[in-house]
């Protein structure tokens, strides 16, 4: 049977109740008829043989690039760079795509007779990954060969002897880089595109970038002025990152690019209900579904938590490119689209969302309610291409727990943001300009970002700002379910259950707006006309 | 006359201590607290005023006492029995010579300066403290023609504020009222002094991080005090005042009157820590970690061991802790005080201040007027109650910030409310 594409479903009077995540758990809601729900296409056919995918990549690059082994010298400095934890959602099931671009990339490394071989996380001001995060994305065969030696690293944002100053983009854009990585022969990265704004210049130019360069495009202005994040020519992020990249290109770093995208299979067999269309639920589906929410009814928030950060994605290899960077990542967006995309007709007055207990900066850890903003704000909203799912001046309902809970060891910028910040101000522009430096130079947090595994101390701003576009376009943020004082804190209004936000969505579009639900999982990307 | 009488009493004191377990504040009615028909004191000797109270407060040492909780440091200099009520607004009833020397007629509206130094008890010659002008410092508090008592409140021989027979005050204790003060005003003056005379015994450089730990009566009026003392040139002015309040109103009082952040107090050492740009040891939240550098100053208002330990935590090395909050007993572990060579200075009462550059030195409590005018220290009387229900006024001081309150007083005006 052919693959479905994307689908607009109208609610009727026979439409069977709609899955909403909320966190570590899920429920059933009904929508009031005539609603929309927006469900993804079905998952691509995955490649039957990865590793032979890949090997044709690099042999047959895209654009000015010559194939990868006839870049390949004795003598020469070789960096492979790689995309952190933060990609793909949830991890994927062994064999990470990562770990088998790299065997293969190493493979040819090897039989050129390169011998100076690094490898470098590509963190930005994310997290350290640990042991075990590394050994996932890139097995234990790459893993043992290159740590024992110090020869696998984690980018480090705050290590002035191993960062490199490129120079300005003709904006003033000041764009400083991984020193190992920019004074290599050859910088080979390697990208999981889960979505449209994964990769192309975005990749060196933010992943392995300073917090001086980062700056100039992690603010409220660029992301305000960046509708959305997921269409390139509409995004001010993605102009400053090719006016980075193509600076960098031009400074003579030569990169050669991976780009690989993943179909959306998104959850394991068990789970499998979850991104089905809830009218074609089989008996098995029904029993997994009622067994599942009971359970995560009854188990503590930490236990469920655990239970869904151990489940690893059967995300399966759709497509891999590789090259010079922009001719390999014009083909990768347009199958990150050929994946996600649904067309939607007309924009709503309310847009509803369930979100899961995972983003990209919760991955093992928790999803404290600057994260669940950014989701739902940050991502979900901006899911988009040409206008928003949701009217100027319209609502957003999330449905999510929203508790006050934070991971001191990854998020410990986040609690004093939460509770030193957001008491002053939920405006992106004054917090950008009266905290962040303070939060950014903070030796603290720079300590523990370089020796723990803390996201950086700016991180909460950048969620914050993630959210800017969404702020200045919605009426109204409402959270269902969430704890009402950390609801509150976040600038957003509480509600026990969807009937009381749907009531309190009134006083903003009327008492007979137009809906639109985001069904999830999996994600997709609405093309709106 | 109805008078609060506290007797020395050992099973009502049990009694007492037993049910302030239960929360402080609840003994006040099986303790060795009174209410009793007793005539004003006489006048001990020449230089003493009567004083009819019209508002006294209740106070956290009053408190500690009637929950029985008081340090037995304190057996000595007090006698009993004893009224208490030291912080005191009333009315002179005959003519006296005030502190600041002048003659003040009959019915004027006066604060009572409670310590019982050298001066009130006929020393002659002073001690070196009184001498210096630290009468809260005395050393012959014992002594002298009237008996024990560190303070009026506490002294059987003077009576105090919680009476409607009035008490007895050496003219060198009294203070007029200016007109613009309110008598809610007036009566938190005494604090009012306790916080001036805390914030300028600390040493306060242009810059620094301040924290006050404890946002009752004295946590807020050392935040007051640090703002208008800075503003008036007397101390200098802190780059933050980082004030850690446990209930909502307290933090916006706070607020209100010049902290920087006013927090929960669980915060208060992410706080100190992020605005001192300091490392953290231990905890990676740094809720209870030891801090690498910290607050320049920290005021502790709430003295329990609990916040002498948060003290030492947030405090920078070579930094200050100023207990301002009575402290009793406790068991702190004082490693942190000796390793980072921390100044643990205790900050009673008042005297006379000289502020750095200055050539006279100042009373405290005419700087007091200057704050209680300034930041309407009254609004801080949540409630006041007359003696015949001190029960309940005593259980609603002692749990004054649960119940959104912050000071409590009694009322014991004979006249028109001021």
């Amino acid at each position: 049977m052919s693959r479905r594409p994307g689908f607009v479903l109208e609610v009727d009077k026979s439409t069977p109740p709609t899955l909403f995540w909320s966190g570590e758990t899920f429920g059933l809601e009904t929508l009031p008829e005539g609603s929309r729900v927006i469900y993804a296409p079905e998952p691509m056919k995955a490649i039957e043989d990865p590793y032979r995918a890949i090997r044709h990549a690099l042999l047959h690059p895209e654009g000015d690039r010559d194939p990868l082994p006839a870049l390949l010298r004795p003598g020469m400095k070789l960096t492979i760079c790689f995309d952190d934890v933060s990609l793909p959602l949830p991890p994927m099931e062994a064999p990470d795509i990562r770990q088998m671009v790299i065997e293969t990339v190493l493979d040819m490394a090897a039989e050129a007779g390169v011998d100076d071989v690094e490898l470098i996380a590509a963190l930005a001001l994310h997290r350290r990954m640990t042991e075990e995060e590394l050994r996932h994305a890139l097995g234990d065969r790459v893993y043992d060969a290159f740590a024992p030696h110090g020869l696998l690293t984690q980018h480090d944002a705050e290590d002035p002897d191993n960062l490199l100053f490129i120079g300005e983009t003709d904006q003033g854009e000041e764009v400083e880089i991984n020193k190992r990585a920019a004074t290599s022969d050859l910088l080979v990265y390697v990208n999981i595109n889960l979505v449209s704004m994964d990769g192309g210049h975005k990749s060196v130019a933010t992943g392995l970038a300073s917090y001086r360069s980062l700056r100039h495009h992690h603010n409220p202005q660029t992301m305000r002025h960046s509708k959305s994040f997921m269409d390139q020519p509409a995004s001010e992020l993605h102009s400053a990152n090719w006016r980075m990249g193509r600076l960098i290109a031009e400074s003579g770093v030569k990169i050669f690019q991976i780009e690989t995208t993943l179909n959306n299979d998104t959850f394991p067999s068990n789970f499998g209900f979850l991104q089905k269309r809830e009218w074609e639920w089989s008996l098995r589906d029904r029993a997994s579904y009622a067994a599942a929410s009971k359970a995560l009814s009854k188990v503590p928030p930490r236990m469920a938590r655990q239970i869904f950060h151990s489940i690893r994605s059967p995300h399966a290899l759709t497509s891999v490119q590789a090259g010079e960077v922009e001719a390999v990542h014009a083909l990768t967006t347009a199958n990150v689209w050929a994946q996600q995309g649904v067309d939607v007709e007309g924009q709503t007055d309310i847009l509803t969302m369930g979100l899961p207990y995972i983003c990209p900066y919760n991955v093992n850890s928790i999803m404290n309610p600057i994260l669940v903003a950014c989701l739902g704000l940050g991502y979900f909203f901006n899911m988009y291409r040409g206008k928003p799912l949701v009217r100027e001046g319209g609502v957003v309902i999330m449905k999510h727990p929203t508790r006050p809970e934070f991971h001191p060891g990854h998020h410990p910028s986040y609690i004093d943001f939460y509770e030193q910040v957001l008491t002053q101000t939920i405006d992106p522009v004054q917090m950008h300009k009266e905290f962040e430096e303070s939060f950014a130079t903070d030796p603290w947090y720079v300590h523990l970002y370089r020796t723990g595994h803390a996201y950086h101390g700016v991180h909460p701003f950048y969620m914050w700002y993630w959210c800017a576009h969404a702020m200045a376009h919605l009426g109204r943020v409402i959270v269902v379910g969430g704890d009402p004082k950390a609801v509150r804190r976040l600038g957003f209004s509480p509600a026990s259950s969807l009937n009381d936000a749907l009531e309190i969505a009134s006083d903003v579009v009327g008492p007979s707006p137009t809906l639109t639900h985001m069904h999830n999982p999996p994600i997709f990307m609405s093309d709106v006309h | 006359m109805s008078t609060l009488l506290f007797e020395r009493s050992l099973p009502r004191f049990a009694a007492a201590r037993l049910m302030s377990s239960f929360g402080s504040g609840q003994g006040a009615g099986v303790g060795p607290l009174r209410l009793v028909e007793r005539d004003a004191p006489t006048l001990p000797a020449n230089g003493w005023v009567h004083v009819d109270p019209v508002l006294s407060g209740i106070c956290g040492s009053d408190l500690a006492t009637l929950d029985g909780r008081s340090s037995r440091y304190f057996e000595d200099i007090v006698s009993f029995p004893f009224v208490p009520g030291h912080e005191v607004v009333g009315t002179l009833t005959e003519e006296a010579t005030g502190a600041e020397g002048g003659l003040l007629p009959a019915g004027s509206r006066v604060v009572l300066q409670p310590v019982l130094g050298c001066a009130a008890r006929g020393i002659v010659p002073m001690c070196p403290a009184c001498h210096a002008g630290h009468v809260g410092n005395c050393g012959y508090i014992a002594f002298g023609h009237i008996r024990p008592g560190l303070q009026t409140g506490f002294c059987a021989d003077t009576g105090g504020g919680w009476s409607t027979a009035g008490l007895v005050a050496h003219a060198t204790q009294i203070y007029a009222v200016p007109e613009a003060l309110s008598d809610e005003d007036a009566v938190t003056v005494e604090p009012v002094a306790c916080a001036v005379h805390a914030v300028l015994g600390a040493p306060i450089a242009a810059g620094d991080v301040i924290a006050v730990i404890g946002a009752g009566t004295l946590g807020l009026l050392v935040t007051a005090s640090l703002g208008h003392l800075a503003a008036a040139g007397r101390c200098a002015t802190p780059a933050a005042v980082l004030v850690g309040a446990r209930y909502s109103h307290q933090q916006r009082l706070a607020r209100d009157m010049g902290a920087t952040e006013a927090l929960p107090s669980e915060q208060l050492g992410r706080a100190v820590r992020r605005r001192s740009h300091s490392l953290s040891y231990g905890a990676a939240s740094g809720l209870t970690a030891t801090l690498s550098g910290g607050a320049d100053v920290v005021f502790d208002c709430v003295g329990s061991p609990e916040s002498i330990a948060q003290s030492l935590a947030m405090v920078r090395p070579r930094g200050t802790v100023a207990l301002v909050g009575m402290p009793g007993k406790v068991t702190v572990d004082l490693a942190p005080l000796w390793h980072r060579e921390v100044r643990l200075a205790g900050a009673y009462a008042y005297g006379s201040e000289r502020s750095e550059g200055a050539d006279d030195a100042v009373s405290t409590f005419s700087l007091a007027f200057d704050v209680a005018a300034a930041q309407q220290t009254g609004r801080l009387v949540s409630a006041t109650y007359p003696l015949a229900r001190f029960e309940d006024a005593v259980a609603h001081a002692g749990s004054a910030g649960r119940r959104g309150a912050v000071k409590i007083a009694f009322d014991v005006r004979k006249g028109p409310i001021r």
